[in-house]
């Protein structure tokens, strides 16, 4: 299976008639159900095709409704998967859990919740990969040009921590109902730890966070890119002791992320990238509006929050994408 | 003796047309050769310049410009690019 090209260069679970036609079984829809036409090389593909690449990444059946909504997501002009595939960045699809599934399928929104150690987190992402890449014809030095690449192309899968959060879901802030299972993918690199350990007020991490988060892509960037912030428990904690809730705290952060262009034009500083001569004077977000995500997610202990940078947003680029997840 | 493992075909078994590039002109004088900008920063100034390259040699240029570099060309300028133009030159650029 490695010599044909059909493995991310981990070792595959060899796709057996028994093993796929039990993965169908993890789903009501039909196996020659076309699911999405899959970039980049355009083609139909098929909940079976889609059974095969689970079986392969490792998948249960029970994941597979993960696995094939999160491909109904990203392969819409909206999120643009042949764009983010193809670029030079160093992205791809992070997908984010919502709803009763997670905690159905065993996936992890706790301790060590970005890296590995889980099944349902680790094979979902990989499987969805596996079929841009079989299915799709999306492999490394073929379309797929990234320079570096990330975590984020070999999978990247994670549930938010809605039961210990006190706030509404990520999907709820995306217009789902708590009870509706949901994907959300947004297009990012790997995630990049912040560190504050001494903040014991809502003001003072919240003015933590927005420095971190103006960093993020490049110092640079104000508008374009989007960003996803994965707050830990004992930092939401600042915020839910305070009594902040989600719109309080996306208003006091919005406040702080700001940019004033002066001091990011280009030549600013002795370095040539930045903002032409003509944005001048202004202040700008640094994110446009709905450009930053936040969920909820990690152990128990410590005083990190994650940040995952985004990727050329909007239309010009990939839009954050969320679809139920049907059984 | 083990059996042999059948495992099921995890890619789209779709062969790709095979099309040929068509042969190349064997002067510019009197073509018209497309130029497609990516919509990448700075790729106007590498056209801008073969643009005035091939004018003085004779074919004559017409511009064209994806919506966005993140996204394949739309059908709609596709076909504008091939029912208009002799060759067509695309440029990357940073």
């Amino acid at each position: 299976m490695y010599d044909r090209g059909w493995s991310d260069g981990l070792p595959l679970v060899p796709p057996t008639r028994e093993r796929v036609l039990r993965m169908l079984e993890g789903t009501s829809r039909s196996g020659d159900e076309v699911v999405a036409l899959m970039p980049p090389n355009l083609v139909d593909c098929t909940v079976e095709k889609v059974a095969v690449n689970s079986v392969m990444a490792g998948c249960l059946p029970e994941y597979l409704p993960v696995v094939l909504a999160s491909l109904e997501a990203i392969c819409t002009d909206d999120f643009n998967m042949h764009g983010v595939l193809a670029t030079t960045m160093g992205v791809g699809p992070v997908l984010v859990v919502n709803g009763p599934i997670a905690t159905r399928i065993g996936m992890n929104s706790g301790v060590n919740v970005l890296g590995h150690g889980n099944r349902a987190n680790a094979t979902i992402g990989r499987a969805v990969q596996l079929v841009v890449r079989n299915v799709g014809g999306g492999a490394p030095g073929g379309v797929d040009r990234a320079t570096h690449g990330s975590m984020s192309k070999l999978g990247f899968c994670f549930a938010e921590d809605e039961a210990g959060s006190p706030w509404t879901t990520l999907a709820e802030d995306r217009g789902f109902d708590r009870s509706q299972d949901v994907v959300t993918a947004f297009c990012g690199e790997g995630p990049r730890i912040l560190v504050d350990q001494k903040s014991r007020s809502a003001e003072s991490l919240v003015r933590m966070l927005a420095e971190g988060l103006l960093a993020s892509v490049s110092p640079r960037t104000v508008m374009g890119m989007d960003g996803l912030l994965v707050l830990s428990p004992e930092h939401m904690a600042r915020f839910g002791d305070a009594g902040w809730d989600r719109p309080r705290f996306m208003e006091e952060i919005g406040k702080l992320l700001v940019v004033e262009t002066d001091g990011i034009l280009a030549g600013a500083g002795g370095i040539e990238e930045g903002l032409p001569e003509g944005l001048s004077g202004l202040t700008l977000p640094k994110f446009r509006p709905g450009g930053l995500l936040v969920v909820h997610a990690g152990g128990p202990a410590g005083l990190f929050s994650a940040i995952i940078g985004g990727w050329l947003n909007g239309p010009m680029g990939s839009e954050p994408t969320s679809r139920e997840i049907i059984r | 003796m083990t059996e042999p493992l059948t495992v099921l075909d995890p890619t789209a078994e779709a062969t790709p047309g095979q099309r040929s590039l068509n042969p190349r002109p064997p002067g510019l004088d009197g073509l018209t050769i497309g130029l497609l900008d990516i919509s990448k920063p700075r790729g106007d100034v590498f056209l801008d310049r073969l643009e005035e390259q091939l004018t003085t040699q004779g074919a004559m240029v017409r511009r064209y410009a994806k919506p966005t570099f993140t996204k394949p060309a739309p059908v709609d300028l596709r076909h504008e690019i091939a029912t208009q133009c002799d060759a067509v030159i695309e440029a990357l650029a940073d």
